[in-house]
């Protein structure tokens, strides 16, 4: 099987944002970056999917700054085989530019990949966009958020969460797949990966992104939530906390 | 502006964030087309809006942030040629350009965006756009949707009876590793029946990953981020990426056993104690709000 996996280097999820001087970006002093948590899941199939099969590569492919070359040797310690990071100055705020330039970079040299694989949206600019965006670039069926997976031969098995339910869809390989936690268990790169990682080919080319349609006007923290107050303790505060509810708050 | 409103539908009834949709597509503009699918096969549906967008010049495709509209928006956007603003809480028009507001970094900051894409296409978050009065009685245009989309659903597993979805909840009972173990939520399920139907369980991250609750029921940067009416936090002590993805909710009622738990810093109301007695009690009380 040969495999795709497009991942992002994003902030930690537990790191605090402070907004950079030209108030329209993140302050990137001191914040921890990594994997995309949603890519991890995407990088952890393809393992999975490539062992299943005995035998085929999988390619992570990454596009932003010099730094993310840290986060493809992470994918790499995984146990993907090479990396390949486009490399521009910054992430746009236009997911289609992206799209465009992994998709270019996805065509050449022929193709010829049975899954692309994505996290289902980077939790930092939270636009679930670049995945089905690709697909759609390279005519490919895709299919969103996957939660479980079923590859027999050249047809695939989805299921994906929805509102109240959840639905089970079937597609033809190859195919644009976007990963959803609970797909599977991510791996922890073990000490023998992170050595490997370090001789595996990792090619970084430039690229230059058109100006997209997305221009952002400004990055702000949200207005702090007003303190709000300890009503009391234990079950005797129960009554009073439902009567603010009831006549202060006015929810019930 | 003309103004492609993309509506929901399930079962034949149109869902609630249609509704949504079609009020914040007439902050845009006067002229807003309501449209729904015919069929749910993504790529046919995708098509077709791209098509019906393109024939009927409108300046902005308005989708709802849902499952599905995650699914459809950046098809569409990648067939208009243009960029996806998804998952917008604000809208405003100035000077000609749409001007969204959106969370990222899951609500930790807000950025502001100007689309210059033509057509715009943007997602908005369910749960933020009060519907209006007047969208009460659309009838959204059926858009035929072409067969042989290679992609096709084969079934729908419905979710257990009387369980809502935390993304589309009025109001949600979040449970954290004060729980202490998998077979405690049935307290905060008895908590959400009480409720009588408008209440879903979500968790923390910590218990989700500890295989206690499934991974659609989390709030959290990497789950879901709600907004609610009315949000209960149970034994959860408020990591930031907790606390990210359900800051918005309208109030934020904590319960804690630990008063120094940051999740007192973000709630309107907090109750210290043991859980074990105050949510049982909180539960016996709205039965008789409701009773």
């Amino acid at each position: 099987m040969k495999i795709a996996v497009c991942i992002k280097r994003v902030a930690d999820s537990e790191a605090r944002v402070k907004i950079a001087a030209d108030g329209k970006r993140l302050d990137e002093a001191g914040v921890k970056f990594g994997i995309n948590p949603y890519d991890e899941f995407a990088v952890e199939e393809a393992l999975r999917r490539k062992e299943t099969a005995g035998a085929g590569e999988v390619v992570v492919f990454s596009l932003g700054p010099a730094a993310a070359q840290e986060t493809i040797r992470t994918a790499l310690a995984m146990g993907a085989d090479r990396g390949i990071l486009l490399q521009t100055d910054a992430v746009p705020a236009d997911g289609f530019e992206t799209a465009k330039a992994l998709a270019a970079e996805l065509k050449d040299g022929g193709g010829g990949w049975d899954l692309i694989l994505f996290g289902k949206m980077a939790i930092d600019d939270y636009n679930h966009q670049v995945g089905p965006m690709v697909a759609e670039l390279l005519g490919l069926p895709c299919v969103t958020a996957v939660a479980h997976l079923e590859i027999d031969g050249a047809k695939g098995v989805a299921e994906r969460e929805i509102e109240g339910g959840i639905e089970v869809v079937e597609f033809p390989l190859p195919a644009v797949i976007t990963a959803d936690k609970g797909l599977n268990e991510p791996r922890y790169p073990a000490l023998k990966g992170i050595m490997a990682a370090k001789r595996k080919p990792l090619e970084t080319k430039p690229v230059q992104l058109g100006a997209g349609s997305v221009e952002i006007l400004s990055l702000a923290l949200p207005p702090d939530r007003k303190e709000g107050k300890i009503v009391g303790e234990g079950a005797a505060a129960v009554p009073e906390l439902v009567r603010l509810l009831r006549e202060e708050a006015k929810v019930l | 502006m003309k103004v492609l409103a993309v509506c929901e539908q399930r079962d034949g009834t149109l869902r609630k964030v249609s509704f949504e949709v079609v009020t914040a597509a007439r902050r845009l503009g006067a002229e807003v087309d309501a449209v729904v699918c015919a069929a749910s096969g993504p790529e046919g549906c995708a098509a077709a809006l791209a098509e019906r967008a393109t024939a009927g010049g409108h300046r902005a495709v308005v989708f709802a942030a849902t499952a599905t509209g995650k699914d459809l928006a950046p098809r569409v956007a990648a067939k208009l040629g243009v960029g996806l603003t998804g998952d917008v809480t604000d809208l405003a028009v100035d000077g000609g350009a749409i001007v969204a507001t959106r969370p990222v970094y899951a609500g930790k900051a807000l950025q502001k965006v100007r689309i210059l894409g033509q057509p715009a296409v943007l997602s908005l978050r369910p749960n933020v756009f009060t519907p209006d009065e007047a969208s009460a009685g659309i009838t959204p245009e059926t858009i035929p949707v072409p067969d042989g989309g290679r992609v096709t659903v084969r079934e729908i597993k419905p979710a257990p009876a009387g369980t809502l979805d935390v993304a589309e909840a009025q109001i949600i009972i979040s449970g954290g590793r004060g729980l202490k173990e998998p077979a405690n939520f049935k307290v905060l399920e008895e908590l959400a029946l009480a409720f009588g139907g408008r209440a879903a369980v979500g968790a923390s991250r910590a218990v989700v990953d500890a295989g206690w609750r499934a991974h659609g029921d989390q709030v959290g940067q990497t789950g879901k981020t709600v907004s609610p009416g009315l949000y209960i936090a149970v034994g959860i002590s408020g990591a930031i990426q907790h606390l990210a993805g359900m800051r918005t909710s309208r109030i934020i009622v904590a319960i804690n056993k630990d008063k120094d738990a940051p999740i007192f810093k973000v709630a309107d109301y907090g109750v210290v104690g043991d859980l074990f007695e105050i949510v049982p009690k909180l539960t016996e009380e709205i039965r008789k709000l409701h009773g």
